[in-house]
């Protein structure tokens, strides 16, 4: 249980802000490049939070967040349990007669199974409120057309899709990471080894998945 | 009492231990010396199931432990106490709750007795003061002594120590060896202790095994030590100034009372 509020503390308390602070710039700069390029008398300008949303709901808040969160948060795991492992201390588990993997893999990858979806609603509820302060400031498109632009034609499927989604890449940053941490074997180097690596191979599943999951989802 | 019997270990194709047999006895320390190198640490890690060895068997007791099925290993494990040599305690929790680790994962007392009997452990190592303090806050040898507490915390049968005294200074060192020699005797653990420190040999060795090259090359008690004709052991022992200037001190006062 300790491990796993652990689990939870680092990808949730600390990395709520890192969440708050790039997906309101994101979710600003989605909308205002949407409202400069789609200047077309044949589009409505409410497609500009539509199309904004979309953009924030299905790939945005769910894969793109995951992949920053692999680098700040999938580094980390693959660190400190690296570390424990050039410092003896899972083999000091192990000798104990604890089951080192089930301890210290298990309640990670629970916690980030079942906390990543919350950091994504996060993740889209400040994308959005993004696109809102940007359509105050500049005016185009108005805050009325763009709010009408983000109800506009709404699926909720593509809430539980996104959900589903970040659920799956939890499970994919914290396995490969705690792999790489547990597998790690020598010094200090070693360790920054493990944890670069586990970052470039989160990424790549995390796109290959993101690929695969949205044809047999959405195809 | 566990024995050894046989125990091979290659490392692609390289061996490292080579046909190793011994007998460590109950309630005396029991040292494995040698080089660095030699392949004491291997040896203590395969008696402790961490590297599995090629050949060979390795008895606990009566049972044989490179046999016995992982469930088994994990029950045996809880009777094992470990002494690493960067002593790895957990760098999040306490000192007391590094102590309390054990207990909260395998005795079935409650918190009050199980936070007692840390205390206990930890007024054994004379740390009783620092249970509260992280082990990035406390120098080397009281996190050594921090290991002890927490390895003698289930009341283990058995006790590896391995390189308790490296990177400590000489005072800090006798402290540690005077406190797993007194541990043994208390619980009457069968202690085994890898080290390359003669004055720890000299101090708790109750029984001496030196290894040199993967090859058990002698096997005796401290006193025997010194004495020795063995050309390797001699070259290990000896190869301190303090104890070649012993050995020339005692051979002197031999000649002195033959003539």
């Amino acid at each position: 249980m300790k491990e796993f509020m652990k689990g939870i503390y680092a990808l949730g308390v600390n990395s709520i802000w890192i969440v708050i602070v790039i997906s309101f710039f994101i979710g600003a700069v989605i909308v205002l490049q949407i409202a400069l390029n789609i200047d077309s008398p044949l589009l409505p300008r409410f497609t500009v939070g539509m199309v904004s949303r979309e953009i924030i709901l299905l790939e945005f808040s769910s894969t793109i967040m995951c992949l920053i969160l692999s680098g700040k948060v999938g580094s980390n795991v693959a660190s400190e349990i690296g570390s424990m492992r050039i410092t003896e201390q899972i083999d000091a588990l192990d000798i104990m007669g604890v089951n080192s993997a089930n301890y210290l893999i298990l309640p990670k990858i629970v916690s980030f199974v079942a906390f990543m979806p919350v950091l994504v609603i996060f993740s889209m509820f400040m994308g959005l409120i993004g696109g809102y302060i940007i359509c105050m400031v500049l005016g185009t498109p108005s805050v009325e057309t763009y709010v009408y632009g983000i109800q506009a034609f709404f699926r909720e499927s593509f809430i539980w899709y996104s959900i589903l989604k970040s659920m799956l890449f939890g499970f994919i940053i914290a396995s490969v990471a705690a792999y790489f941490g547990y597998t790690a074997k020598g010094g200090a180097l070693d360790v920054g080894k493990a944890s670069t690596d586990s970052v470039v191979i989160n990424s790549i599943l995390i796109l290959v998945t993101d690929l695969v999951f949205t044809q047999l989802a959405m195809g | 009492m566990i024995q050894i019997k046989h125990l091979r270990k290659e490392f692609d194709g390289e061996v490292v231990l080579n046909n190793i047999d011994a007998t460590f006895q109950k309630g005396v320390v029991n040292m494995i010396i040698g080089k660095s190198g030699s392949g004491k640490t291997i040896l203590l890690k395969c008696l402790v199931g961490l590297i599995p060895p090629t050949s060979g068997e390795i008895w606990y007791d009566g049972k044989n432990f490179t046999r016995m099925k992982s469930r088994d290993i994990h029950r045996l494990r809880r009777d094992i106490g470990m002494l690493f040599q960067g002593a790895a305690l957990f760098d999040s929790r306490t000192v007391l709750e590094n102590v309390m680790f054990p207990l909260d994962m395998f005795s079935r007392k409650n918190k009050r007795e199980r936070r007692k009997r840390a205390e206990f452990c930890l007024e054994r190592v004379n740390l009783l003061y620092a249970a509260n303090l992280l082990p990035s806050e406390i120098s080397g040898g009281m996190k050594k002594r921090v290991a002890i507490a927490r390895a003698i915390a289930l009341n283990p049968k058995y006790l590896f120590c391995d390189e308790p005294n490296s990177g400590l200074d000489p005072k800090t060192a006798q402290l540690i060896d005077e406190l797993i020699y007194d541990i043994t005797n208390d619980f009457e653990m069968t202690t085994i202790v890898v080290s390359h420190d003669m004055n720890s040999v000299i101090n708790i060795g109750d029984k001496v095994i030196f290894i040199n090259e993967g090859i058990k090359e002698w096997e005796g008690s401290k006193s025997e030590v010194m004495g020795a004709e063995n050309e390797k052991l001699n070259d290990f022992v000896f190869a301190s100034d303090l104890f070649k200037k012993i050995k020339e001190a005692e051979d002197i006062i031999a000649e002195d009372e033959k003539g």
